[in-house]
């Protein structure tokens, strides 16, 4: 592929530096945040990668929605309080799973080492999306109509979610214990 | 019409056994009357009555060559070659056995419902009465082996149902089983010997088999030893069906069944069918002389034996039993010397006699209210007068004494023992001394019982009885005489003592001639008229010898007593049967009950047990194991997904590899 | 200068950007499994299917088929509603356990 390699990795490096940020930093605050650089820096691949809609997207969604909520449920359960999970019981599972990650991760790699990639299959060549006028209008031309049902689909779900989160987050009356449960009131 | 014949009493059986199933036997439902269920039993055994008695004159219609009149029911199996059919035969030599089981079975019947008119479960005894009646009827009428032992074995199983009938009773309980455990080990060579005839002859129909075993002809020489095996065999089925050394024990245990049961059972049917089985296959037995031989001295042996052992017994039931053995004995010593007919005539006379006694004793019992002890007896003469005169019929037919029934079969017995091919004066030396002995021991019952003093107190009978007796009996407790239902089978059964014995006159015997196309007649050397008739008066002597001693001992007993003190250690010993018992127990009943409890504690609790609870065990303990993953944290969950996904992923890019 | 400009243009490989997108997976992937903090381990869930997304950018890329990019799309709305979903039933958890430690909840042990 034709892209920029510097760029590809400078955006890369960013992006394994903030990703073990956010999973070995202690702070939730500290790790929303190095999830934003991450996106940002997705974001930036995407783009190289002629995927403009999707880079726009990305930040808009993402980095602009989720991550919005996020730092606001952390801002309600006062949760930017460092836990010190890492220490905890259960040491010799943490260990295997990074091991077992880590082997995942070889496989992975192998994998995709050794496969060759076919020839072309559709004619979305860069100059016939240049000449459709652009990447963003190829793909909202094509959402509406190949993907259309999708497209509804994902408004239903949408909606199904915004019910059930409101319906989540309410707050009830009187005590809301689960049946069975055994912890603290 | 032929299956008629055993068709009546299945439906008597099956009438009163379902009123009994369904409207006694379920709790707090009313008692039936033994009136009503005995009238029906009776009925139905009369009904098989009439029609053997049909089938008698229409086979007496018939020429000699053919009379045989058959009934095929329905082909039961194939299995290879092995054919199957349930056919139902009649011809001369079935033709009497069923005439004597549904008449006097007919008697027996009518008695019982005066004898078993105070029982809790009357229809249940009838019932069974029936279900034995039908057995039996299948055992002589039926057509081929298998099916004759499917009688065989039903008899089997009546006799325990009925001998444990009240099997509350420990004790009576316990002698069903031993009679039915006893008679299991002769069916085990009854089998055997079926199984043996079948591979020889390749068929187990009777016709078949007569028909076959005459076509080979001298050519039969080569298997001699085969068949001397299979009669052997066979005739273990007849030492514990018919109660022959060594398998008799179980029939002086048997008297614990209600008396009927007794008389119709242990005196004149079932024991029967062992004569019934080796007259039916006498052209097999004829062929072996060596079986011949061990039949003749196990029949003598046995009567001389049982005889010496009824000598010293005071339960009256228990000296009719061992003469049953006795006279079974003699039955088997006629056929052993091939005097077959010989053998069935004592069979259908001792059948009359036996019975008539049976049923008297019944009434001495019942009117001496359950007392058997015949020490505790005496001079019942005048206070049962048609008991003691129906006794006495059977008494002299027993004893040999002419004109009576029992003188013309043991003398034809006695005089073939002599004179025969097989026999020898051995065999007549044991079968007279038990004619003497036989003589001795019935007139020692008869005198004990119905003359002399009355050595029972009126007063304590009546006492002790009020307690436990039904207020529908009436007479209040003094001894007496049994009611017109019981009385009269006792007056039909004397009549045909008396008679009875005319169809078997020597030299005009009716009866060998009409078993003539069954068991053939083969003359012997000429026989001087002088050595019959000669014996003849010897045996009748010989009978009075014995009643003159009887009489004499036991009519003071004073004398007896004597003469006990005299003899300690063999009185002893005859009166604890020789001990056979015991001999039983310790060589053959405890080894077996050791061994098997030690493989039930060492080997089915210990390690079968132990494996089918290990099986739970290891369940559990597995669950229990595997129970550790189920943490509840969702980590671990995640964690266990990924070792699947690296495996599925691991071994799917190995493939590719 | 050429030399220079050829930094900024040529080939990476496809499966560089592959390889890459795996180690990122792995990494959200380790969160989910270590971390017990459950906002975290929610946050590691958006690493994966962040991933996934760029594979589907990068074969679209590749193949020059549209599809790929239209996925990711849905792929976007779909970790949206799941986030938003997720946080309610996470401030309705906290509203019972007063904690977000994901060793507390574990009702469903044996």
């Amino acid at each position: 592929m034709a892209i920029s390699p510097v760029f590809f990795y400078l955006f890369a490096a960013v992006a394994i530096l903030c990703s073990l940020m956010v999973v070995f930093k202690r702070n939730p605050v500290a790790n929303a945040f190095s999830l934003v650089l991450v996106f940002f820096a997705f974001a930036g691949i995407y783009a190289m990668l002629d995927a403009h809609l999707i880079a726009a997207l990305q930040v808009l969604v993402y980095a602009g929605a989720i991550m919005v909520l996020f730092v606001f449920v952390i801002m309600l359960l006062n949760a930017d309080v460092p836990s010190f999970d890492l220490a905890r019981s259960h040491a010799v599972v943490k260990v295997a799973s990074i091991t077992g990650c880590l082997v995942l991760l070889g496989l992975f790699i192998w994998a995709f080492k050794n496969t060759t990639f076919h020839a072309p299959i559709a004619n979305f060549t860069p100059e016939n999306v240049e000449a459709a006028g652009g990447n963003t209008r190829v793909v909202s031309e094509l959402m509406f109509s190949d993907y259309i049902l999708p497209f509804e689909l994902t408004s239903v779900l949408l909606l199904g979610a915004i019910v059930g989160a409101v319906a989540m987050a309410k707050r009830k009356a009187g005590p809301n214990l689960p049946p069975g449960y055994r912890g603290k009131a | 019409m032929l299956a008629l014949i055993p068709l009546f009493p299945l439906l008597g059986f099956l009438i009163n056994g379902c009123w009994y199933a369904f409207g006694q036997a379920p709790k707090g439902r009313t008692k039936a009357s033994a009136t009503v269920t005995g009238v029906i039993a009776t009925l139905a055994i009369g009904a098989a009555f009439v029609v053997s008695l049909m089938m008698f004159l229409q086979l007496q219609g018939m020429p000699a060559e053919g009379r045989v009149v058959e009934q095929f029911l329905y082909h039961w199996m194939t299995i290879g070659s092995f054919n199957l059919d349930v056919t139902f035969r009649v011809d001369s030599l079935s033709t009497l056995f069923t005439l004597v089981i549904t008449g006097v079975g007919t008697l027996i019947h009518l008695y019982s419902i005066g004898y078993m008119g105070h029982d809790e479960t009357p229809g249940k005894f009838f019932a069974y009465l029936n279900l034995f009646c039908f057995a039996m009827l299948v055992l002589v009428l039926g057509g081929s082996l298998p099916l004759m032992f499917l009688g065989w074995e039903g008899v089997g199983l009546c006799s325990y149902l009925l001998i444990g009938y009240w099997y509350t009773d420990i004790e009576k309980a316990k002698a069903g089983k031993k009679a039915f455990i006893v008679n299991r080990v002769g069916d085990f060579g009854f089998l055997l010997g079926m199984f043996l005839i079948f591979t020889t002859f390749h068929t187990l129909d009777f016709a078949q088999l007569a028909h076959t075993v005459t076509a080979l002809g001298p050519a039969i020489s080569a298997g001699i030893g085969t068949i001397t095996v299979i009669c052997l065999l066979l005739f273990l089925g007849c030492m514990g069906k018919s109660a022959q050394i060594p398998l008799y024990v179980w029939l002086p245990d048997a008297m614990a069944g209600p008396t009927p049961v007794s008389a119709l059972i242990h005196a004149a049917t079932m024991v029967t069918s062992g004569i019934y089985l080796v007259s039916r296959l006498n052209f097999l037995y004829s062929l072996s002389p060596t079986a011949l031989y061990v039949v003749a001295m196990v029949g003598a042996f046995t009567a001389f034996f049982a005889a010496t052992i009824a000598i010293v017994q005071t339960d009256i039931k228990k000296i009719l039993a061992y003469s049953t053995v006795s006279q079974l004995g003699y039955m088997f010593l006629a056929c052993g010397v091939g005097a077959y007919s010989a053998g069935v005539f004592h069979v259908i006379t001792h059948a009359f006699f036996k019975a008539l006694m049976f049923l008297g004793a019944g009434s001495v019992i019942h009117g001496m209210h359950e007392e058997q002890d015949i020490m505790k007896m005496g001079g019942l003469k005048k206070y049962m007068p048609k008991t003691y005169w129906t006794f006495m019929m059977g008494w002299l037919a027993i004893c040999g004494i002419p004109p009576f029934a029992g003188f013309f079969s043991k003398d034809e017995i006695l005089w073939q023992a002599f004179h025969s091919d097989h026999g020898s004066i051995v065999l007549w030396g044991l079968g007279a001394l038990t004619a003497v002995m036989t003589a001795f021991y019935m007139t020692r019952l008869f005198s004990l019982t119905f003359w002399g003093k009355e050595r029972f107190d009126t007063h304590a009978k009546q006492q002790g009885h009020d307690d436990h007796h039904d207020s529908a009996h009436g007479h209040g407790g003094a001894v007496h005489e049994s009611p017109m239902v019981m009385v009269l089978p006792l007056i039909i059964l004397a009549v045909l003592s008396v008679v009875g014995g005319f169809m078997g006159f020597p030299h005009m015997s009716w009866i060998e001639h009409w078993l003539e196309p069954v068991i053939p007649v083969h003359e012997g050397a000429a026989a001087s008229a002088g050595a019959e008739f000669g014996l003849m008066g010897l045996s009748i002597a010989l009978a009075g010898a014995g009643i003159g001693v009887a009489i004499t001992i036991y009519g003071n007993l004073a004398t007896a007593e004597r003469l006990k003190k005299r003899f300690p250690v063999l009185h002893r010993v005859l009166e604890n049967k020789w001990y056979v018992d015991e001999i039983y127990d310790a060589v053959l009943v405890r080894p077996i009950q050791f061994l098997s409890e030690s493989l039930w504690k060492g080997f089915d609790v210990a390690v079968i047990d132990r494996i089918v609870l290990g099986f739970g065990r290891v369940s559990v303990w597995s669950g229990q194991t595997v129970r550790v993953i189920q943490t509840g944290s969702i980590q671990i969950y995640a964690f266990m997904l990924l070792l699947g996904v690296v495996a599925t992923v691991g071994y799917l890019i190995y493939g590719m590899v | 200068m050429d030399q220079l400009t050829a930094q900024f243009t040529g080939q990476v490989e496809p499966w560089v950007v592959l390889s890459f997108s795996a180690v990122i997976f792995v990494i959200g992937l380790a969160g989910v499994l270590v971390r017990r903090n459950i906002l975290v381990i929610l946050m590691s869930i958006e690493l994966m299917l962040n991933s996934v997304n760029l594979t589907f950018v990068t074969f679209s890329k590749q193949l020059h088929d549209m599809g790929g990019q239209l996925s990711v799309f849905f792929i976007i709305t779909v970790a949206a509603a799941e986030s938003a979903v997720g946080l309610g039933l996470i401030i309705s958890m906290f509203r019972t356990l007063r904690s977000v430690d994901t060793d507390e909840i574990q009702l469903l042990r044996e």
